[in-house]
């Protein structure tokens, strides 16, 4: 497979574009922020994902979804980064349905992947702390009689305020670092002993901490394996990353892009400031830079689809690479429009604000650093 | 068996045969290299059977034409041959200016005799080239070249001085920009000769570098007696035919410090600062440097991939070559910090055994060229910004 992507994933990537310029704009993001909207998603623009079939885009057809592959989900991602929409793409139709994918049984697919497909929400309830880090599980199932009561929190959970259901990662054995004796769930949002808190993050996009106190679920809710959900886990952790990578990778281009224009725009000293040497090196610096990022994301994405035994290794390339560059390009960004830059009137900021949440997701710049080298031996 | 599978297993023995085992390991230094020309002399008999061999067959250009001696290859024959060098480490036959600058330039540029005239010397080796560029005064305002070419008959008469020509006091020929003109905008006074370096008033002098070698030279011209046949393209037509060179190289420099080429940084930085009890790099400042430079790494030679790709599918390089120049030799700049880093003084020894005579000390002095040669990485960036970028110039 070449480095580039198909018609079929450029006509996907197009459409997706259109769409989202037409009825999911910066304006859109605004007015959710503005109105303080409880969720800072449009359902109507979810519903309407989800009849174009983004929400099951990597869902197979037997199970209700397109059966496209990931490069075409990351083609779609990347759009909504430029675009800043807030859906449950990322949360429920990239992550949620991957992991069903992977650890689900045959009647735990048909049930919640045709769901994620019709365009309800499942949301992973993985992180318990404020930096990425899968295998402290302290959330705890124990069995009783024919199920398990699940004691504890988790934080950050995306879309977890409107979230039909969880897939909550809990520690069925071993102690709370350790990948071993973690075992997933997924559980009903009204399950009784759930409780919400929302948490409205800089991107202004809102998520839900949650607290299980002694929530009671049958065994047929166990996802996959007793004590071996880390395994899969992981594996759609790193699908994650991927996908914020491809997202970050439309929020690092639509910023660079909006950076450039404004460049050739703005007069000063009776000259428009592209045309100082000092400005365009920096920018000819990003354009190098961006392109090692699209290369790196393009490689990941297509990892995902040929079952690559270099996944872990890519993901971590990839979201190391963006988080970087992502950082470098909005702060430019902010710094080249100048003081209308720290103008809430002005959308480069929001592309400022919104990386750094997608950064932190999954995984920030560090964590991915250090697990690329562990990966590589040392 | 298709057309390219018994062309391949065609090749494959070919290389077998032809290819001495002593020609199947890496070199060790320029030294190992054949270079060709008036002057050039092999090393061994090994060296001298593989290089006929290759040469015999027109592989040591395999896509030129076969009418003037080149290979006939088509592209995918060219690279099946490649990989099936590349599959037993032959090491390439023939290196050669001629092959990679001036055989382009002609096969774009030159008439039909000169086509004749001298490609199939740069095939065989029989006679080496270098380039006359640069100038004193004319690096990166490379237009501004001053070096003059005055009509006198049938011949142009050569003056002025040449400086950065690799190789020049073992070179037989030189392909040299010179002022025809000095009228209207400068690049367009520019014209394209090529000159016998053993012509009356040509001398050379080497130039020492920081490393301590002297791949290049200066290059003087004194009342130098050039036939105007010897003119490449039209008169005043230089400056086009030195772009598409430059362009060329640029590319060939981007590929050339292809990080797949090196040692894996971390297999030498794990052996030069050693593991700590947790199976992490003992220095862990270092271990940070080398994640970053190899990610770099990895997406650089993903990226030489995707542009690949993308001119498969249609659309040109053009200026991105800017863009291939600039961050690999940046790159290849840092991964010689971070080895005299990581070897700390064992890194400096500048002779002896014990050091290699130097070797890595000399290179990485020698990268600091990499991003100033071919056009520095300033004028990439200006390259990327006007063209690419297109932001207004000053």
């Amino acid at each position: 497979m070449g480095l580039v992507i198909t018609e079929e994933q450029q006509l996907l990537k197009d459409s997706a574009k259109d769409y989202l310029k037409e009825n999911a704009s910066i304006a859109l993001m605004r007015k959710l922020r503005d109105e303080n909207d409880e969720n800072r998603f449009s359902p109507a623009v979810w519903n309407a994902m989800a009849e174009m079939g983004w929400a099951g885009l990597i869902i197979p057809e037997a199970y209700g979804g397109m059966g496209f592959e990931y490069v075409g989900m990351g083609q779609v991602l990347e759009e909504t980064g430029r675009s800043l929409t807030s859906s449950p793409l990322l949360s429920s139709a990239l992550i949620s349905a991957t992991l069903l994918n992977l650890a689900g049984d045959q009647s735990q697919k048909e049930k919640y992947l045709a769901a994620i497909a019709s365009g309800k929400i499942i949301s992973l309830a993985s992180e318990e702390g404020s930096h990425h880090n899968p295998k402290k599980v302290q959330l705890t199932a124990k069995k009783k009689g024919d199920g398990f009561i699940l004691s504890g929190s988790k934080n950050y959970v995306l879309d977890g305020q409107v979230a039909d259901h969880f897939i909550v990662s809990a520690r069925t054995a071993g102690h709370s670092d350790s990948p071993k004796g973690i075992s997933l769930f997924i559980v009903s949002a009204d399950s009784a002993g759930i409780s919400k808190t929302s948490a409205t993050l800089m991107d202004s996009r809102v998520c839900a901490h949650l607290s299980f106190d002694n929530v009671a679920v049958s065994t047929d809710h166990l996802l996959g394996e007793l004590d071996k959900g880390y395994k899969p886990l992981q594996k759609t952790l790193d699908i994650a990353a991927i996908g914020v990578s491809a997202e970050l990778l439309g929020i690092i281009q639509e910023s660079f892009d909006r950076t450039i224009s404004y460049l050739k725009e703005r007069r000063q000293f009776d000259k428009i400031i592209g045309s100082f040497q000092a400005l365009q090196h920096r920018a000819a610096d990003m354009y190098c830079e961006i392109e090692i990022c699209k290369s790196l994301v393009i490689k990941a994405l297509q990892g995902i689809d040929e079952d690559s035994f270099m996944l872990p290794a890519l993901a971590s390339m990839a979201k190391s690479k963006c988080c970087k560059i992502a950082q470098l390009v909005t702060n430019e960004g902010v710094q080249m429009f100048g003081g209308i830059g720290m103008t809430d009137d002005e959308d480069i900021g929001l592309y400022l604000k919104r990386a750094r949440v997608a950064m932190e997701l999954y995984g920030n710049y560090n964590y991915h650093l250090d697990r690329f080298a562990t990966l590589n031996g040392y | 068996m298709s057309a390219l599978e018994s062309f391949k297993k065609e090749v494959g023995e070919f290389l077998d045969q032809n290819c001495p085992e002593s020609m199947r390991q890496p070199m060790k230094s320029e030294d190992d290299a054949y270079w060709g020309g008036r002057n050039g002399s092999f090393k061994n008999d090994d060296q001298k059977s593989w290089f006929e061999a290759m040469a015999a067959k027109g592989w040591t250009t395999p896509e030129w034409p076969a009418e003037y001696g080149g290979g006939g290859l088509s592209k995918d024959e060219a690279r099946i041959l490649k990989k099936e060098m590349a599959k037993r480490n032959c090491r390439t036959p023939l290196l050669s200016f001629g092959i990679w600058m001036l055989g382009p330039a002609l096969l774009k540029f030159g008439s039909e005799e000169q086509k004749h005239q001298y490609l199939p010397d740069i095939i065989n080796g029989k006679i080496r080239w270098c380039q006359g560029y640069s100038e004193p005064n004319a690096g990166s305002d490379l237009a501004s070249l001053a070096t003059s070419a005055t009509t006198v008959g049938d011949n142009y008469i050569v003056n002025g001085q040449k400086v950065w020509t690799s190789y020049a006091d073992q070179s037989d020929m030189i392909f040299a920009l010179t002022r025809t003109s000095g009228e209207g905008k400068k690049q367009q006074g520019i014209s394209f000769l090529l000159v016998d370096m053993a012509a009356e008033g040509v001398s050379t002098r080497p130039i020492k570098l920081i490393s301590g070698k002297s791949p290049f030279c200066e290059t003087f011209f004194d009342n130098v007696k050039v036939p105007k046949a010897n003119l490449v393209g039209a008169e005043g037509g230089g400056w086009s035919v030195a772009k598409y060179l430059l362009t060329h190289e640029r590319e060939m420099i981007g590929e050339t410090t292809d990080p797949s080429a090196m040692i894996p940084l971390n297999v030498s930085a794990k052996k030069d600062i050693g593991m700590n009890a947790d199976g992490k790099l003992a220095d862990p400042v270092m271990r940070k440097e080398v994640a970053e430079w190899e990610i770099d790494g990895a997406g650089f030679l993903f990226t030489i991939a995707r542009l690949k790709d993308e001119m498969k599918a249609g659309q040109p390089i053009g200026a991105k070559s800017s863009f291939l120049k600039y961050y690999g030799t940046e790159l290849n700049k840092k991964k010689y910090e971070l080895h005299l880093t990581n070897k700390g003084l064992d890194s400096l020894g500048w002779d002896g055994e014990q050091y290699e005579e130097g070797k890595l000390a000399r290179m990485f002095c020698r990268t600091k060229g990499n991003s100033i040669e071919g056009g520095t990485s300033e004028v990439q960036l200006n390259i990327i910004s006007k063209r690419i970028l297109e932001l207004p110039s000053e």
